[in-house]
């Protein structure tokens, strides 16, 4: 039998899974806490500006945001499946274009960022 | 010894002679201690003898005994009348044809099980003069929880997928395939992989967690699947990205 290409939109589900479990609670917590007003200095949003404009950063960032989108756009594909419907490829292309619309949504904002 | 009367509704389907399967109610005076299995054989040997279903060792361990009780797939063996309040109902496992009664037909299941080869396809092959093949503690513990797994295919019978889909290859086969990868003495992945790492194989599961919750040996298949997911997409980026590996 023939090998399976899931694991080309299975790997991305993973990795941003695996991700998001550990960062999202994070992102939670700090965006309460600017919220509130107790961010510490190195996390104020002048700092965090100056931090995302760095090449680098950019880059991790657009991994980062694409993973995690991949990640629930899939698990949302998964669950029409499991809820019943079963429009599989409809539904796969209309959740995956979100993410990567997404992702390069975000990645052109980046782009425009520069260092203050 | 405390005694009670139990109400069992127990689907019963012979296709010689029934048109529609339908359901026969007994009246069981059990005991206390009892489990399902042991009312199905007091209905069998005082009441109706022409009740059938599967069963052999009484203790978990033949994996014969697996039918829904109550709308959930069980082992007759280890379930409790004592934990069912009103009327219990007895159905043969789901997303199986019914051979007569509380029988299945398991043909589906065998043939998949053969296709993964379950069994060890030795790394290198020595003389039995040259000795045993020997494992360390540590290599043990990688596959044994996956041995545990007793063939009784409760596993099959709660998975939706394998209700949706009917040529997914289904927990126990792959576990029992992870089982026989993860064995430091073995080398057959490569050859198991052609069917695991395909469409039906693995890739079917969309990680619902039933099959783990059933099971009477904690094998957990759920784990293993996802484990073998994680290795066949490595398999997969390695083969797509650094074509001079393949051989």
């Amino acid at each position: 039998m023939a090998t399976s290409n899931k694991p080309i939109v299975w790997g991305p589900f993973a990795a941003g899974g695996t991700l998001t479990a550990f960062l999202t609670p994070v992102l939670i917590l700090l965006t309460l806490l600017a919220g509130l007003g107790h961010a510490p200095d190195l996390l104020a949003y002048d700092a965090l500006r100056a931090f995302a404009a760095h090449g680098i950063v950019k880059l991790g960032l657009v991994v980062v945001i694409f993973l995690s989108l991949w990640s629930a756009a899939h698990r949302l594909r998964i669950t029409c499946y499991d809820l019943g419907l079963r429009a599989d490829t409809l539904v796969a292309t209309l959740v995956y274009a979100v993410a990567i619309a997404g992702t390069v949504a975000a990645a052109a904002y980046l782009l425009r960022l520069n260092p203050v | 010894m405390s005694e009670r009367t139990v109400e069992l509704e127990v689907l019963r389907y012979n296709p010689e002679t029934d048109g529609e399967p339908h359901f026969q109610r007994y009246s069981v005076t059990c005991r206390e201690e009892w489990v399902v299995l042991d009312a199905l054989n007091h209905i069998k040997e005082t009441v109706d003898p022409t009740l059938s279903y599967r069963w052999s060792c009484h203790m978990a361990v033949c994996g014969s005994c697996g039918m829904m009780i109550d709308g959930e797939p069980k082992l007759a063996c280890k379930t409790f009348l004592r934990d069912y309040p009103g009327v219990i109902r007895v159905e043969p496992l789901a997303h199986f044809p019914v051979e007569r009664d509380l029988v299945t037909v398991i043909d589906d299941f065998i043939a998949k099980l053969t296709r993964v080869k379950p069994y060890l396809i030795p790394k290198e092959e020595k003389p039995v003069a040259a000795g045993e093949y020997r494992q360390t503690p540590a290599q043990l513990k990688r596959y044994k929880q996956f041995t545990l797994c007793i063939n009784c295919m409760l596993c099959y019978a709660a998975c939706p997928e394998y209700g949706i889909i009917p040529k997914f290859l289904g927990p126990a086969a792959i576990s029992l395939a992870h089982r026989w990868n993860q064995d430091s003495r073995d080398g057959g992945r490569a050859q198991r992989q052609e069917e695991i790492a395909a469409t039906e194989g693995v890739w079917e599961c969309s990680f619902t967690g039933a099959c783990s919750e059933v099971c009477p040996e904690h094998v957990d298949p759920a784990a293993a699947l996802q484990q073998v997911k994680i290795k066949s997409t490595v398999d997969w980026y390695l083969a797509h990205t650094m074509p001079w590996l393949n051989k």
